[in-house]
């Protein structure tokens, strides 16, 4: 077996890596996990060689132990040794990024380096001497241009070739004397100790004093006493610390590599593009406003236009009755309309109706009219003489005597009087005879295809599938991939404007701006699009998430984001609305405000936990330059991430809304329970969790069952009650209303304020609950997580509720007032004390 | 003892002495602002802070907190 060449490719952030990457490496990727780290790490196969693997490391600055990216990179350079590296350079910005191919040189390994760019340096009018450049730093470098794919293939075969040769060109040494003394020291004394390869590395890292290097190595105390003499008199000679030094001669030595080798084009001095763009885009007037606009621009298309329409037609046509192609199905749309039409203007009339039409008689013509022809026709001398048996047997014969009659009646119903008053007989029989023909069916009509439940019912049917087999099919296994699929096109949209925001370079411009604001309660300023996107739907929210690079921003992101009412939970709020405070405009508002609230004051608490405590990470941080991004940029990165959803939470998604299909459609004796929702496993569970509920106002196994089985799907909370009811006929809203007055008969509205918030700040949905157990990366986080917005929902709940009931009752102190104000001051307490002021918590590596 | 912060915008400055420690310090100098590196204030945020400044040939952001402990002349 040929043995695998593993390459190694490793750059700063914004130089073009992922770029080089899939050009390299075209579509034979794959996609993991660092073992036991969140970071994200992608291999691909060589273009044309089958036993060649590039392995595109994280983006880094250096090789410092401080960041997750950075020891990920190290570790894996010195441990696993890949058999060559690829360093790729941001030819504008050479300076800084050569800063790390310094470091990497130092690992021995064979190594080419990549200028990419060198068509905007060109452009420029700055000239590079590669060769030269090649020959001071002691290793290959060439020319690339990710953007256009040229160099690539040379540069490929240049890393093969260096791989596979055994021996490494000499490389310079490049510290001052003392210093390259004291690291000659080092390396003798620990020559014994580490991997003869990286000698120089090791010896570097403990001249700096690399906590994780000198832990990881344990030397002895008396070696460690005796090299810090020689670290000593280095620091006193040139007054600065050991990292400082070799920092300050690191930088030192590429100035002095790239006076020799660049030569700068001097007569362009001023602002660039980007510079430019920058006066307005972070400008103090334009920056918010334009933030503004962009924000809007991406919520607007990705959430309310174009995703919802995409959701729609998964929700409702893929995944619901059918849709129509493309331009078909305006046919269909106008008989439909003509058809309901009908229905209204032929909408039968009862005896009451008759009267009532009487009463208006005289003035009314048309009322007139009908009381007139009613009365000729069964042969009474006046209409008010028509009795109401008589007036049945009318109807028998002729219900198409509709609501033509009553024109004002159809206004109010259906405001769409043009058409109707003018109706004759003859025209209201030919309605009646439309109506006959019954509703328009849609697969008569061209361009029609059947939603995959309608095609797999009938198959089912053919196949003579018993019911529960029929309903697992239905509901637990088209049910969940439904909905699973149902969120891929909002999130491949969010995806493909992050991916936008983030490659033009705007993203960073989003932290700066925001910082301000975002740091106070310990978020950082990218922290801001995944609430915005969290609005929309919580799930890409949480994936939006993966843009701030900082640990413990990201965590408290994906911990947070999920407060801000989604859409689905605007559904419960329509409807709590409707059915209890109808036409108040504050609802529906404040639950946006109660969402910000927890929002802020979860993140000053958690910011005083031990684990949160310590400064913001620190925000130093590149604005890169702007550059308009390539399609076929944004498009990889939109299905890079939209796949992982797919994959990795699809499964586990789907699994869950088999097994609620499960508890929902089964008793405890596994029979079949159909509708019969009462007899499940699921209303038992209900009934297990009722009096937690108590406190809230709903201490029912109906109101529990809704809470628990709108962790599947925010809007199924009021759907639910009304499936429990057994209410076929009646609105969900008299439902909704009937349900809490049997709930609580004292309170029903604040009852049903309670169970709104209970279910818009408690977990989110299921498919939010996963997707951030792997976006977290831990189950502990993941459950820690769970369980914080478990207590923040019952929480809130519990004051509305009592509170609520305290005023509406006069002022009459019960157990549980006294508890809500307990809890009032126990958040007022974590949000004012002081803060966790030790050592802050590192983050495990 | 001036620092970064007191540079005015558009001011350049050299930077004489990094007073940060640990992770924020070794950032610091792993992204080029070493002694008698030369930088340049750009701007403000628009909110007050943070602060973009120009070293090595690219920009960079950093808080005012940050700024504080950059000693430079």
């Amino acid at each position: 077996m040929v043995e695998t060449l593993r390459i190694a490719l490793v750059g700063n952030p914004n130089c073009g890596k992922t770029t080089l990457f899939n050009n390299l490496t075209g579509s034979n990727q794959y996609v993991g996990n660092w073992p036991g780290v969140t970071v994200e790490r992608k291999d691909g196969e060589l273009k044309g060689h089958e036993h060649v693997v590039i392995q595109d490391l994280p983006g880094i600055y250096s090789l410092s132990p401080y960041s997750l990216e950075e020891v990920v990179t190290r570790d894996y350079l010195v441990n696993e040794k890949p058999h060559a590296i690829i360093n790729i350079v941001d030819g504008t910005h050479i300076e800084r990024n050569l800063y790390l191919t310094t470091q990497l040189l130092e690992l021995n390994l064979p190594m080419v380096v990549a200028i990419n760019m060198m068509d905007l340096v060109c452009k420029n009018g700055d000239r590079l001497n590669l060769e030269l450049l090649g020959e001071r730093l002691g290793c290959p470098v060439v020319p690339i241009s990710a953007l256009t794919g040229e160099g690539s293939d040379g540069l490929a075969s240049l890393t093969m070739e260096q791989a596979s040769r055994h021996q490494i060109d000499e490389r310079p040494h490049i510290f001052t004397g003392s210093v390259e003394h004291a690291i000659a020291h080092i390396e003798e004394s620990i020559q014994e100790k580490v991997d003869e390869q990286h000698l120089r590395w090791f010896a570097v890292k403990i001249f700096e004093r690399d906590e994780k290097v000198l832990k990881d190595l344990g030397l002895e105390e008396e070696l460690i006493g005796h090299l810090e003499k020689h670290i000593q008199d280095c620091e006193k000679e040139l007054d600065d610390d050991a990292d400082g030094i070799i920092t300050n001669q690191r930088y030192a030595s590429i100035e002095k590599i790239l006076a020799e080798a660049v030569e700068r084009n001097s007569s362009k001095e001023g602002l660039t593009t980007s510079d430019k763009i920058d006066m307005v885009v972070t400008s103090r007037v334009f920056a918010l406003p334009i933030f503004a606009i962009v924000i809007w621009l991406m919520y607007y298309l990705s959430v309310t236009t174009v995703g919802t329409w995409l959701t729609d037609w998964v929700n409702n046509g893929v995944f619901g009755e059918g849709w129509f192609w493309y331009g078909k199905g305006a046919q269909y749309a106008a008989d439909v309309a003509e058809y309901s039409q009908a229905e209204v203007i032929c909408q039968p009339i009862d005896y009451a109706e008759f009267v009532q039409a009487l009463e208006k008689s005289p003035a009314d013509p048309m009322a007139w009219q009908m009381t007139e022809d009613v009365a000729q026709y069964l042969h009474f001398d006046s209409p008010a003489s028509v009795t109401e048996e008589a007036f049945s047997h009318f109807l028998a014969d002729h219900n198409w005597v509709g609501l033509a009659y009553f024109p004002s009646k159809v206004e109010s119903e259906k405001n769409e009087p043009a058409g109707v008053q003018g109706v004759s007989g003859e025209q209201l029989r030919e309605k009646r005879r439309l109506l006959e023909r019954g509703a328009p069916d849609p697969e008569r009509y061209s361009g029609w295809i059947p939603g995959i439940p309608v095609v797999t019912r009938r198959l089912l049917k053919k196949g003579k599938a018993g019911e529960a087999v029929q309903s697992m099919v239905m509901h637990g296994i088209i049910g969940g991939v439904g909905t699973v699929l149902g969120f891929v096109p909002q999130i491949l949209l969010v995806f493909f404007f992050l991916a936008f925001l983030e490659d033009c370079g705007y993203m960073s411009r989003v932290a700066f701006i925001m910082d301000r604001i975002f740091r106070r309660f310990g978020l950082s300023g990218k922290s801001f699009i995944p609430m915005i996107v969290g609005t929309g739907c919580g799930v890409p929210a949480i994936m939006a998430a993966r843009t701030i690079e900082n640990l413990k921003d990201r965590r408290m992101t994906i911990m947070l984001a999920t407060f801000i009412p989604c859409g689905a939970k605007m559904e419960v709020v329509a409807m709590i609305t409707l059915a209890f405070f109808p036409g108040s405009f504050w609802v529906a508002p404040s639950m946006y405000f109660i969402g910000v609230l927890i929002i802020i004051l979860a993140g000053i608490s958690l910011k005083k936990t031990k684990t949160f405590a310590g400064d913001p990470a620190p925000f130093v941080m590149e604005l890169p330059t702007y550059h308009l991004p390539t399609l076929r940029n944004l498009l990889w990165h939109t299905w890079d991430r939209g796949k992982d959803f797919c994959v990795k939470a699809g499964t586990v998604i789907f699994l869950a809304c088999l097994l609620l299909w499960f508890l929902q459609a089964f008793s405890w004796s596994f029979h079949f329970v159909g509708d019969m929702v009462d007899d499940s496993m699921l209303a038992s569970i209900g009934n297990l969790f009722a009096w937690i509920f108590s406190p809230l106002g709903f201490g029912d196994w109906k109101g529990a069952v809704a809470v628990i089985s709108a962790e599947f799907a925010k809007e199924q909370a009021t759907g639910t009650l009304g499936v429990l009811a057994h209410a076929e006929e009646a609105s969900t809203i008299t439902v909704v209303q009937n349900m809490f007055q049997e709930f609580n008969s004292a309170h029903p509205g604040l009852a049903a304020l309670s169970f709104m918030t209970m279910n818009l700040f408690a977990p989110p949905c299921v498919i939010a609950i996963i997707t951030a157990f792997k976006e977290l990366g831990s189950a502990k986080w993941g459950w820690l997580t769970v369980l914080m917005q478990a207590c923040v929902g019952y929480c809130i709940s519990l004051i509305v509720y009592q509170l609520g009931a305290f005023f509406f009752d006069g002022g009459m102190l019960g157990a549980g007032t006294i508890v809500a104000f307990v809890l009032i001051a126990i958040v007022l307490f974590l949000v004012f004390r002081p803060g966790y002021s030790g050592k802050p918590m590192e983050h495990r590596i | 003892m001036k620092t970064l912060k007191d540079v005015s915008i558009g001011e350049s400055a050299l930077v004489r002495k990094l007073n940060s420690v640990g992770p924020n310090r070794r950032r610091l100098l792993d992204m080029g602002l070493t002694k008698g590196v030369k930088v340049t204030v750009r701007k403000l945020a628009p909110l007050g802070d943070p602060i973009e400044i120009t070293l090595r040939g690219y920009e960079l952001s950093l808080r005012k907190s940050d700024a504080e402990l950059i000693e430079v002349e």
